[in-house]
């Protein structure tokens, strides 16, 4: 056993973790754990706000399948984390987000940069600790990645006092974890997936909702073959978008108040609703009523989200990985896909000289033919990429679906390109969301990240602006973004090659142009205010 | 309807706000909540009377049972579990009053702990009836203050609820 510092063996673990890279802003209270980082091969990138830090640790797992490590400082260091750690736990993010605290004898005396960052966080963190014991440090370490990358993953916050991190402990990694309370199921219990597969086989107008869950678990495969085999046609919710090809013949598009009318006639005409990795909130299902004639079978990781939106008839507790392929081993073949008719009305989109959001959307899916991943903002840019671009791998759309955190677009895309240097990741943003992470132009510039990022400009909080429009007949009050800066010359103070589309003609060339650039690019989008979110 | 809930619990600092918090915060009523360590130091119990319909209850447990703290929770029974809470009140009493305070008191086993010239403090434990019903008796002398430390309760015979994940938890 090696004598060292909680702060040395804090860097220890996160080494026999596989960690490679952390994202974060150092302060007094976690200088320790700091100065140790430098003597590791772990790379720290340092972001210009620690909300973006959490998101890149998002980008980063969502594309790695790995656990996202961000850190930040005590106080406002660990408050700016909030949104980004919330935003995590609504899409079921594993992240460690690492927090120095304040000298463990002034806990609780609002001391300079202190704040209860555990009580804090505790509603939306899938757990925490305050470490005040330096014995525990690598247990807690090393549960905490566990916990966070098992089960129903999520972040896990760990707040480590500064006095803590100076002490010496004998350091030694436990083999095993044994947390009492912490059983997740993987197996999915075999009576009720047997009366899945009759309730399948025995319906007529059977529909699998896929949310993110799929993703999450991997099961991208199992559920294609289980609905080519019984014919079933796919709606998403938005975490689902990529757990089947978009172009996929059975796939019918997203669900729910913004998703495409395809989708949700479907769901209003199933006998069967297939729920997989979904909890179906109320965004998910808009005004759809589940009625007493349609069945339900939900099959999740979490329990807790079986029964709780929705009434279920056959609840299976477990990863949807696991038990898609135990109901593909005993389902039979079905001839009849009922759904053609539904896919035939879909929707065809106006085609005019002006220059539209999906326009832009198609022209890129058709230059990348889908070799790209996909990180989003929140608003009307955020349906229309929903809708119009062509996902083909799971894991290759990232949004923040749960919270619709503004902001988290381009830290996102920050983090999936260092987790996937070898894949094209493409940001698109509106001007709104834009502007609440821009100083992360900075992380790009100082890491040469190459990513690109396709601003929508419409100079409005458009989806809000819509509402206005529609709910309070016009009354615009604080959506208009007057004062936005010119974004090609604020690309430019970073460094960073830009160019500004305005019209049909020349969409073609400038994807060209973005797609040949080497390093980081803003494509800006100049769109009309009044371009509705579904067209 | 009132549902009681044996939960086992690990003996951390801040377990208790956990729960509590997720109460609150999804919108649930707890009627009683009594803690303590169980035979076992690194473990505690709580003893949660929630009230609600069948959602509710499941909702509280499935929510609970996500809590990384929490080891184990079994929904008790009443007709097989018994279920106590002890309660101090201090009443009013004076010579004319007093003989039949006392009276009162022996006829519900209940416990005078504490006197003074102008009020009893009497220390009673058993079901939430028998408490409401010694208040209730009570309110004519004039009651200064009630403390109760809620409901606790375990399986009667031999079952118990531990540690090991074995039986069932859902
Ligand atoms: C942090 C945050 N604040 C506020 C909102 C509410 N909100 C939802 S969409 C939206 C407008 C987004 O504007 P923009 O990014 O320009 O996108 P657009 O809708 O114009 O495409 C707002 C303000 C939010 N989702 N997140």
């Amino acid at each position: 056993m090696a004598k060292m510092t909680v702060a040395r063996a804090m860097v220890e673990v996160l080494k026999s973790e596989g960690v490679e890279i952390i994202f974060g802003i150092p302060g007094a209270a976690i200088y320790p754990f700091y100065d140790a980082l430098y003597d590791s091969d772990i790379k720290h990138v340092l972001v210009r706000t620690e909300q973006a830090a959490v998101h890149e640790a998002s980008g980063y797992a969502r594309t790695t399948g790995k656990v996202g490590v961000c850190v930040a400082t005590s106080g406002p260091g660990a408050t700016n984390l909030i949104t980004g750690i919330a935003t995590a736990y609504m899409d079921s993010v594993p992240i460690v987000a690492i927090t120095g605290q304040v000298n463990s004898s002034l806990i609780g005396k609002d001391v300079f940069q202190e704040v209860d960052i555990t009580g804090a966080t505790a509603p939306f963190t899938k757990h925490n600790y305050l470490i005040k014991d330096p014995k525990k440090i690598v247990k807690v370490l090393k549960e905490a990645f566990y916990i966070a990358s098992t089960g129903r993953r999520g972040p896990v916050l760990i707040d480590v006092p500064i006095d803590v991190q100076m002490q010496e402990i004998e350091f030694e990694i436990p083999k095993e974890i044994d947390i009492p309370g912490y059983k997740p199921k993987e197996k999915g219990h075999p009576l009720q997936i047997k009366r899945a597969v009759e309730a399948i086989e025995n319906s007529k107008r059977p529909v699998v909702c896929s949310g993110g869950g799929v993703i999450a678990s991997g099961a991208s495969q199992e559920l294609q073959i289980l609905i080519e085999r019984q014919k079933i046609p796919v709606i998403s919710t938005l975490m689902g978008i990529g757990s089947i090809p978009t172009d996929h013949p059975y796939y019918l598009g997203m669900i729910g108040s913004h998703g495409q009318k395809e989708a949700n006639l479907a769901l209003r005409q199933a006998d069967l609703l297939i729920v997989i990795g979904a909890r179906l909130a109320d965004r998910a299902l808009g005004d759809t009523k589940i009625t007493d004639n349609m069945k339900i079978i939900h099959i999740d990781i979490d329990p807790a989200e079986i029964g709780k939106n929705v009434d279920t008839n056959i609840p299976i507790v477990g990863d949807a990985k696991q038990v898609l392929s135990e109901i593909n081993k005993r389902i039979s073949e079905r001839k009849d896909f009922w759904a053609y008719e539904i896919k035939a009305q879909k929707k065809v989109l106006p085609d005019d000289d002006k220059l539209h959001p999906y326009d832009v959307l198609r022209e890129i899916s058709r230059a990348y033919n889908g070799d790209y991943i996909i990180t989003t903002d929140v608003g009307q840019h955020q349906i229309w990429a929903a809708h119009n671009l062509y996902i083909k791998e799971p894991g290759t759309f990232i949004t923040s679906g749960g919270l619709g955190t503004m902001g988290y677009g381009v830290p996102a895309a920050i983090g999936a390109k260092f987790g996937r240097p070898d894949k094209e990741v493409i940001s698109i943003t509106g001007d709104g969301s834009f502007q609440m992470l821009l100083q992360e132009l900075a992380t790009i510039k100082r890491e040469q990240v190459p990513i690109k990022i396709v601003l929508f400009n419409n100079t409005r909080l458009g989806m809000v602006y819509e509402l206005q429009k529609k709910r309070c007949t016009g009354r615009f009050i604080a959506t208009c973004l007057d004062g936005n800066p010119d974004f090609m010359i604020l690309a430019k103070a970073y460094g960073i090659e830009s160019m500004r589309l305005e019209s049909k003609e020349k969409l073609k060339e400038a994807i060209e142009i973005m797609k040949s650039h080497k390093g980081p690019f803003l494509l800006e989008v100049v769109t009309s205010p009044d371009e509705p979110t579904i067209p | 309807m009132k549902y009681t809930l044996s939960v086992l619990v690990e003996n951390h600092p801040g377990v208790l706000s956990r729960v509590a918090g997720l109460f609150s915060r999804r919108g649930f009523n707890i009627d009683s909540l009594a803690v303590g360590v169980t035979e076992d130091p690194t473990i505690s119990r709580m003893t949660i009377v929630v009230n609600g319909d069948d959602y509710i209850v499941e909702q509280v447990t499935k929510q609970l049972n996500k809590l990384i703290d929490v080891i184990k929770i079994k929904k008790l029974n009443p007709k097989e579990a018994v279920e106590r809470e002890l309660a101090l009140i201090k009443v009013n009493a004076n010579s004319q009053t007093r003989s039949d305070i006392i009276q009162i008191t022996e006829i519900f086993r209940a416990n005078i702990v504490d006197v003074s010239k102008e009020t009893l403090t009497i220390e009673i434990s058993g079901d939430e009836d028998k408490i409401e019903a010694l208040i209730e008796l009570l309110k004519q002398y004039g009651i200064r203050e009630v403390v109760r430390t809620g409901l606790i309760a375990i399986e009667r015979g031999n079952k118990v609820i531990s540690k090991s994940k074995s039986e069932e938890d859902e």
